[in-house]
């Protein structure tokens, strides 16, 4: 049983993400967190968009914020994302990693840790290498790696770094990944519409 | 390498000496961990390991309690200090516009910067104080619970390289002059005036262990408390709300709220996106 999806992304990424998140629909059972590197400003006006076109709620993650399934969670820009045991958010604006703040690598690796093989990580398009440690992490804990596959990236920097470093076990099109997760997290859009 | 030390199937092994070791130097060295957050610290631990050669938290440990001298160094790796000049450069502005007129109302006031890392963020009050010509009517305490960043707080030397982002936030923030009327370069660093430290009495001062500050106006303690668990903001956030005299204002970072706080009933906002509050009366 799946608890949790970790999704990491830079460049091509908000147009990556405006092709998976809007097709996880109300009573999605798990939550997903996302770190998409977008500078150091703020993304106010992207989560508002992001909101306008998904079911699901989407929000800046928290400081102590507790985790709540069905929820769609940002990093915020400038602060390194972190998972705590007791699944709430923690903040840090620890030096950059792999260039980055937020880190994708310190997000899933702290989400590894917490979630264990009950995880998803997700690396999409993408020019660096951030993500790709995380990644092999979270297959290391026996969690499930799927990577955006290199060929059809608008930049295919990131997920091949995750492909070469994590060999993750799903490479999938853009537009085959949201089936997918439906699928792993065991979401029937039926049952959840009886009740 | 780590990964290979701790995994899944040691995770709760991995929990359970880190515990040990917060618990081991609390005891040993006064310094209190305990209550820091959890994924955090484990990163900084981990981190620690990765580029030793010890195999285990607990090794880690024997040397953190026996030796000082590594337990100092293990301290830096615990704590992040990383901080610019006018860091969020609206907070500044708003603080000039909506803080600084109420300062100019006193003939005397007191400031606060806890965990003023290495000096940038109590160099750019200065330099704010200055220009609203408050400087000379004011006491600024800033305080560490890391000597070594004190140090180099004290000295206000930086390096010249970074010195354009401070320029850049200087000017967001609504800066009168240039901020290079307030320093001399020298060899790839920067060296700010010393009348900007005039009023400033570094310390050192643990926010978890030490005690209140008496009748201060305006504190500032931001980027600090994103490193706490919720009941040790909370504590914290009563140590200030003790400090600070009635009306007197509290800044926190801009992720960092008295939202759901036990005190958040005994502040008002004044900024809600600058995390700039308020002590109510009585
Ligand atoms: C990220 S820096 C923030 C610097 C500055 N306030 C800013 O916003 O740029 C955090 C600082 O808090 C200090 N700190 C952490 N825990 C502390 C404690 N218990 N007491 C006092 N200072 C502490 C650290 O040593 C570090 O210098």
């Amino acid at each position: 049983m799946y608890k949790a999806i970790v999704i990491g992304t830079s460049y091509g990424g908000p147009d990556a993400l405006k092709i998976i998140l809007p097709r996880l629909s109300i009573g999605f059972p798990v939550p997903v967190i996302i770190v998409l590197h977008i500078g150091d400003h703020s993304n106010e006006v992207f989560i508002d968009y992001m909101n306008s076109i998904c079911p699901l709620e989407v929000k800046e993650a928290e400081s102590n914020e507790k985790i709540r399934e069905g929820f769609i969670y940002f990093a915020p820009p400038n602060y390194h994302l972190l998972i705590e045991s007791d699944f709430t958010f923690s903040l840090t604006t620890d030096q950059k990693h792999n260039f980055s703040r937020p880190s994708i690598d310190i997000l899933f690796e702290s989400a590894a840790w917490a979630y264990s093989q009950s995880l998803i990580g997700v690396v999409l398009t993408g020019a660096n290498s951030d993500g790709a440690a995380g990644l092999k992490m979270i297959r290391d804990f026996g969690g499930m790696a799927i990577i955006q596959n290199p060929c059809s990236a608008i930049s295919p920097a990131m997920p091949r770094a995750a492909l070469k470093i994590a060999r993750p076990e799903v490479r999938l099109r853009l537009e085959e990944i949201p089936d997918k997760l439906i699928e792993l997290v065991g979401f029937n859009k039926k049952n959840s519409e009886m009740f | 390498m780590v990964d290979s030390l701790y995994n899944e199937s040691n995770a709760d092994l991995l929990n359970i000496e880190i515990k040990l070791l917060m618990e081991g130097v609390f005891l040993r060295y006064g310094y209190d961990f305990r209550n820091y957050s959890k994924a955090h610290i484990k990163r900084r631990v981990l981190h620690r390991l990765g580029i030793s050669t010890l195999s285990s938290v607990s090794r880690l440990q024997d040397l953190v309690l026996r030796d000082r001298e590594f337990f100092i160094e293990f301290l830096d790796d615990l704590s992040i200090n990383v901080t610019e000049m006018f860091r969020d450069p609206e907070f500044f502005k708003s603080l000039r516009e909506k803080i600084i007129p109420k300062l100019k109302t006193y003939p005397y006031f007191k400031i606060w910067v806890a965990g003023c890392s290495t000096g940038e963020e109590v160099y750019s009050l200065s330099i704010l104080l200055k220009e609203e010509g408050l400087l000379e009517r004011c006491q600024i305490y800033a305080t560490d619970f890391s000597r070594k960043v004190l140090e180099i707080a004290k000295e206000g030397v930086y390096q010249k390289n970074i010195i354009e982002q401070f320029e850049t936030n200087y000017r967001l923030s609504g800066g009168k002059g240039k901020l290079s009327d307030y320093y001399k370069s020298r060899y790839g660093s920067v060296i700010f005036e010393k009348e900007l430290t005039n009023k400033i009495v570094f310390a050192d001062h643990n926010l978890v262990t030490d005690t209140v500050f008496a009748d201060v106006n305006l504190i500032l303690c931001r980027n600090v408390l994103i490193y706490f668990e919720k009941s040790l903001q909370d504590k914290v956030i009563g140590l200030f709300c003790e400090s600070l005299v009635p009306s007197g204002i509290l800044c926190l970072g801009t992720k960092e709220s008295i939202k759901f706080s036990m005190y958040e009933k005994l502040f008002e906002i004044i900024d809600e996106k600058s995390r700039i509050f308020k002590k109510r009366i009585g």
